[in-house]
């Protein structure tokens, strides 16, 4: 689906682009403008949204619907009607959703603001995406199912369960916004994470690893590495991932019981985790020169590396004593964006290097080379956002319990503020040099549609697809 | 599609057999150090859930055979903390504030402890280094509402200004504007007249009147305040809502009474005291 690409990429540099001028806003306040709708309350869900839910979300659809459909042998379930009533359905929920946010209607739920009319809608236009899913999957000619589609098909089934649950509401009137949740409390909190983790786990890491499944071997020209490594870290995650979501409230009012479980089986999570990371690197065995000249290609290896990295990160913040120090910092910030821009976007750069050519029927991306700048740029553009926010969150936590040899607290909280500012700085660099690489990305995007292709130059070309 | 077996010629293992548009899977077994990571990490997993809280049943779960809990944890840290402070914290709640200031360990201590009360309950009106805002007192000049003597911070610290508490400090500005004690005209007259006992303007005989009928009770005849009724003193130049024509056009039109919170309500008496050396020595202390 041609559109889907297209959506992708203008969702991207929207919240590239929102994300830079939060994190410009966090380095210098005076920059909301005194409006009530430019406050960086209402434009970081504007921003998280936009990533996640609008980018990354309008990639999955589209990819699902390519994949399932080819490695099914079947045409998509319900047709082209049931396929753009998903996808441009699912762009009237970012719509309402973000303008939302800007007039201020939230739920007050981390990555489930939208109110009860909104979320009513996503319910409608999920349920046919499972329908045209599973339906396509069902009349499959293959005798097997690829294991891209058991992560896609997970997806789509949790976060609907997610969704449903973490949503339920009580609307105070029919014409207005306004609602109020079913839970209160710290059974309200424990759902929301219940709901946040797991889009983490089913939204961000089991559809995109589907995603891999399907581009890295196309891409690398190699069979998958492990069948039965696929068999084992695929139930051992979506089974382990749904248990985890309580280290997000470590040390609250959550019982300590629920701490400890959602400890435990965050660290039971790693290995399986890994276990796509190992699929996805070891199916380029024998395909390892590809990287030098398929810039493409790198960018979802690069992923699955920022992946492995990711899936460790995560288990060892979820471990109590950590935890203590990362929890509320800049640290979980860097932690999310090493997921968010290095696993995430880069598989979904990758999978769009690949995909654009063959949707629009080119021999390629108009030009490798720049395919090679935004890779460097972007790169580059992460460390230095990963790496500012590790200083930044562990400084910051380390501010927070700082005594003097008195025994007294050491700093008040305005002076870690302040000490964060430079690494805001530095923060915002990274978001900026990102939002370069989208830019040129939606260039070489834009000249490849025109079916223009750049003049090569000697041992930059990339090999002929294999459509 | 019937199974189809291959060998594949770079890592010399076999396929699965099956085939989706074009993609295979070999048959690689699971890597053997990803298995037992994989075990470890369970075991770890088991090991810690019977050592702490862990497996819920229908009223009630597993202690956890260390007996720890997030609440024990704060507690023991809490009492550690106070342990540690407590040499100090008794000679500051037993001593008087003459012998603690003739004691350089023990001011050292309390100034300290100040400060980091002040950071944690103070500054967020009255700034990071108490120099205030409009409409927060600036703590280290030496202009005082309520008196700049250790009792009387003390007092103001204990029991604030302004607030539900029966000994906070009282003193209420009528809003001569608002409630028509005072005509537009009187205002602006007594504006000007304020403005002049700072040098700031020339006073008219109407607004010398003015403030000799209506001001005076509590700001004194030469304006130089009284710390009783916490009325500022007007001759000085320093002003808390700042000294514009318009700004004490309105303090007198709409009249200001800001509040403090009773800390003794919140804060012990150790504290409270440490609180108090820090506030008086931040330079503006009598």
């Amino acid at each position: 689906m041609r559109a889907s690409m297209v959506l992708t990429m203008f969702w991207g540099i929207a919240a590239f682009a929102v994300g830079v001028v939060i994190a410009a806003q966090l380095v210098w306040p005076q920059l909301s403008f005194d409006s009530e709708y430019l406050t960086f309350g209402r434009l970081r869900p504007l921003h998280t949204s936009a990533a996640i839910f609008a980018f990354g979300g309008t990639a999955l659809i589209g990819t699902a619907f390519h994949i399932v459909q080819r490695t099914c042998r079947a045409r998509l379930f319900g047709g082209a009607p049931l396929g753009w009533f998903v996808l441009l359905g699912y762009q009237f929920f970012i719509v309402f959703a973000a303008t939302g946010y800007l007039l201020g209607i939230t739920q007050s739920k981390e990555y489930a603001e939208p109110e009860w009319y909104v979320d009513l809608w996503l319910t409608v236009v999920w349920v046919a995406y499972l329908i045209a899913y599973l339906g396509t999957i069902l009349k499959r000619e293959e005798p097997h199912i690829y294991v891209a589609n058991w992560f896609y098909l997970a997806f789509i089934i949790t976060i609907a369960m997610l969704h449903i649950v973490n949503n339920l509401s009580v609307p105070v009137s029919f014409g207005g916004t306004k609602s109020y949740g079913a839970w209160s409390g710290v059974q309200d909190a424990m759902i929301q994470w219940w709901y946040g983790h797991n889009a983490v786990g089913f939204f961000l890491t089991a559809a995109f690893l589907g995603m891999m499944y399907y581009f890295i071997p196309k891409a690398a020209n190699r069979p998958v590495y492990s069948y039965r490594l696929s068999i084992v870290h695929f139930w051992s995650l979506v089974f382990l991932y749904i248990w985890a979501g309580p280290h997000h409230l470590h040390y609250t009012s959550l019982p300590d019981w629920a701490q400890t479980l959602g400890m435990v089986f965050s660290v039971m999570l790693w290995m399986p985790s890994w276990g796509g990371m190992i699929n996805g690197l070891m199916t380029l065995s024998g395909a390892w020169d590809k990287l030098r000249t398929d810039p493409g290609l790198r960018f979802s290896v690069t992923a699955v590396g920022f992946y492995g990295m990711s899936t460790f990160e995560g288990p060892v913040m979820s471990i109590k004593a950590v935890n203590s120090l990362s929890h509320y910092t800049d640290w979980t910030i860097g932690h999310v964006h090493s997921g968010a821009l290095g696993w995430v976007a880069f598989i979904v750069f990758g999978t769009m290097y690949y995909l654009v050519p063959v949707l629009w029927k080119r021999p390629g991306m108009w030009s490798t080379r720049l395919i090679g700048w935004h890779y460097w740029i972007a790169t580059l553009g992460i460390v230095l956002y990963i790496t500012a926010m590790w200083v930044s969150g562990v400084m910051q936590g380390l501010m927070w319990r700082a005594y003097d040899e008195l025994g007294f607290l050491q700093y008040s909280f305005v002076e870690t503020v302040a000490a964060m500012q430079p690494f805001y700085f530095i923060r915002m660099l990274g978001g900026i040099l990102f939002l370069s690489g989208g830019l040129i990305m939606t260039y070489n995007m834009w000249r490849t549609v025109r079916g223009e292709r750049e003049a090569l130059t000697v041992g930059t070309t990339r090999p002929a697809l294999a459509a | 599609m019937p199974t189809k077996i291959e060998k594949d010629s770079i890592t010399g293992r076999e396929t699965t057999g099956h085939e989706w548009d074009g993609v295979k899977e070999l048959n690689t077994p699971l890597p053997t150090w990803w298995v037992y990571t994989f075990y470890a990490c369970i075991v770890f997993a088991v090991v810690y859930s019977v050592l702490y809280p862990s497996w819920p049943w229908l009223s009630g779960h597993t202690m956890g055979v260390l007996g720890h809990t997030n609440r024990g944890e704060l507690t023991q840290a809490l009492d550690t903390q106070g342990q540690e402070r407590a040499k100090f914290v008794n000679r500051i709640r037993s001593a008087s504030f003459a012998q603690i200031r003739q004691d350089p360990e023990l001011y050292n201590f309390a100034v300290a402890g100040g400060r980091s009360a002040f950071q944690t309950n103070c500054m967020q009106c009255h700034g990071a280094g108490g120099a205030g805002s409009t409409g927060f007192p600036n703590l280290v000049d030496d202009d005082w509402l309520w008196g700049g003597s250790i009792e009387q911070i003390q007092q103001t610290i204990l029991f604030g200004v302004r607030n539900a508490n029966e000994k906070s400090r009282q003193g209420l500005m009528p809003r001569f504007g608002v409630d028509g004690l005072l005509t537009p005209q009187e205002v602006s007259a007594v504006t000007d007249y304020v403005l002049s006992l700072s040098g700031k303007a020339k006073a008219t005989a109407e607004g010398a009147k003015v403030f000799k009928e209506q001001c005076a009770a509590c700001h004194q005849a030469d304006g130089k305040g009284n710390i009783e009724m916490g009325a500022p003193n007007l001759t000085d130049g320093l002003w808390l809502y700042g000294g514009s024509r318009d700004a004490i056009y309105r303090s007198i039109f709409y009249a200001r009474n800001g509040s403090m919170p009773a800390w003794g309500e919140r804060l012990d008496e150790a504290t409270i005291k440490m609180l108090t050396l820090y506030v008086h020595a931040l330079g503006g202390g009598k």
